[in-house]
């Protein structure tokens, strides 16, 4: 529009105006001046662009140090720090191992993995309910793990948030408890559909509980028939030997990616 | 509630590009299978816009079906929830087309005064 006599002509010359007025004034006036008008601007942004990007960059860094990284995540209480600090009592004698740990508040489940003899940073949320990539990049950056080595990054226990936001990893490994209920991979689909394994924990439990093991992998595999499942005990040991074979199994590949 | 890190970021990418203008209308484009309530983000946008050059703008929401193709006989349908079968064949094998999105589509900057 015309912004000094209101007319909508974009030419010199003749225009006609909205009422019909037809005019025939040569138009020599600005038709609009930056700023003045309101403007309706096409942005076509992915609002998880940025954290795409940064987790993008993480996953280069990592597999161009043959870092194999995966993502935990489970409920609060599903049991990922005892297991990961059985896994990694068991697996520090043949593979170099690093975590990063995630929590809304605290550094006890870093010292519980420092108690082991592995090393580990902390990351606080605050009141965030899961980790970003950007969070993992600085954590990377403090740990500074070696190159082949195993990454392990526990998201903070919540099975809705973490979902959503790649950090960069190789695989998200869901952790899930026999003292859950065993419709959760129902509950909880994009968790489960965004998984690569899945670890059904506290299997030694199983005799005492009304728990359905058969029932909860049946939903787990409803939800993403592409999971690769694992029945573990982190107190008894049960099941731990085929998931330490597909970590041994999954880090060669990572490190063969590179050399090929 | 990951929405708040949501809106979070929606308040920054649009403040940024808004350059001080102050902006009167937002509209996003949010999936019913995106894992985002679209309640909680605009409870959330008065809060984050607060103090931004985004304080009182209007905050639009379309929200976008899912929609699915079936792997086996090809169907296009809608999807309520994240997996389900064809109602045709009866198969799960089925491929998300829509329905996942998260995106900032416009804004609206108001007039110099």
């Amino acid at each position: 529009m015309c912004v000094t006599c209101g007319c909508g002509g974009e030419n010199d010359g003749e225009h006609v105006h909205a009422d019909g007025t037809r005019h025939t004034h040569s138009h020599r006036h600005a038709l609009s001046v930056p700023g003045r008008d309101a403007q309706t601007i096409r942005l076509e942004t992915q609002v998880l662009g940025k954290n795409q990007l940064v987790a993008d960059r993480n996953r280069r860094v990592l597999a161009q140090r043959q870092i194999l990284a995966l993502n935990l995540v489970s409920s609060p209480g599903a049991g990922k720090t005892s297991l990961l600090e059985r896994t990694l009592t068991d697996l520090k004698p043949e593979i170099s191992i690093g975590v990063i740990e995630g929590d809304q508040a605290t550094s006890n489940d870093a010292e519980r993995i420092r108690a082991t003899g592995v090393p580990a940073v902390q990351i606080n949320t605050g009141t965030g309910c899961h980790l970003e990539a950007d969070m993992l990049e600085r954590a990377i950056a403090a740990l500074n793990p070696p190159e082949g080595s195993l990454l392990m990054i526990e998201n903070v226990g919540n099975l809705v948030c973490p979902a959503l936001f790649d950090l960069g990893e190789a695989a998200k490994v869901v952790i899930l408890s026999a003292t859950e209920g065993e419709d959760k991979p129902r509950k909880y689909p994009h968790m489960f559909a965004a998984a690569s394994v899945m670890l059904l924990t506290k299997v030694d439990l199983l005799p005492y509980l009304r728990f359905d093991a058969e029932q909860a992998v049946a939903n787990a595999l409803s939800v993403n028939p592409g999971l690769t499942v694992f029945r573990v005990s982190a107190h008894t040991g049960a099941g731990l030997r085929e998931w330490y074979g597909w970590l041994r199994q999954s880090q060669q590949r990572c490190a063969s990616a590179l050399a090929s | 509630m990951h929405e708040l890190s949501i809106t979070r970021s929606v308040v920054a990418i649009v403040s940024e590009r808004a350059a001080g203008r102050r902006v009167t209308r937002l509209r996003l484009e949010i999936g019913s299978l995106a894992a985002v309530m679209p309640d909680a983000i605009r409870y959330c946008f008065d809060v984050c816009a607060r103090d931004t050059t985004l304080a009182g703008a209007e905050l639009q929401i379309d929200e976008i079906p899912g929609r699915a193709v079936c792997n086996d006989c090809g169907l296009e349908m809608r999807l309520n929830a994240l997996t389900g079968r064809c109602p045709t064949c009866g198969e799960p094998n089925l491929r998300l087309i829509a329905g996942r999105e998260l995106n900032i589509k416009e804004m609206e900057t108001a007039p110099c005064a």
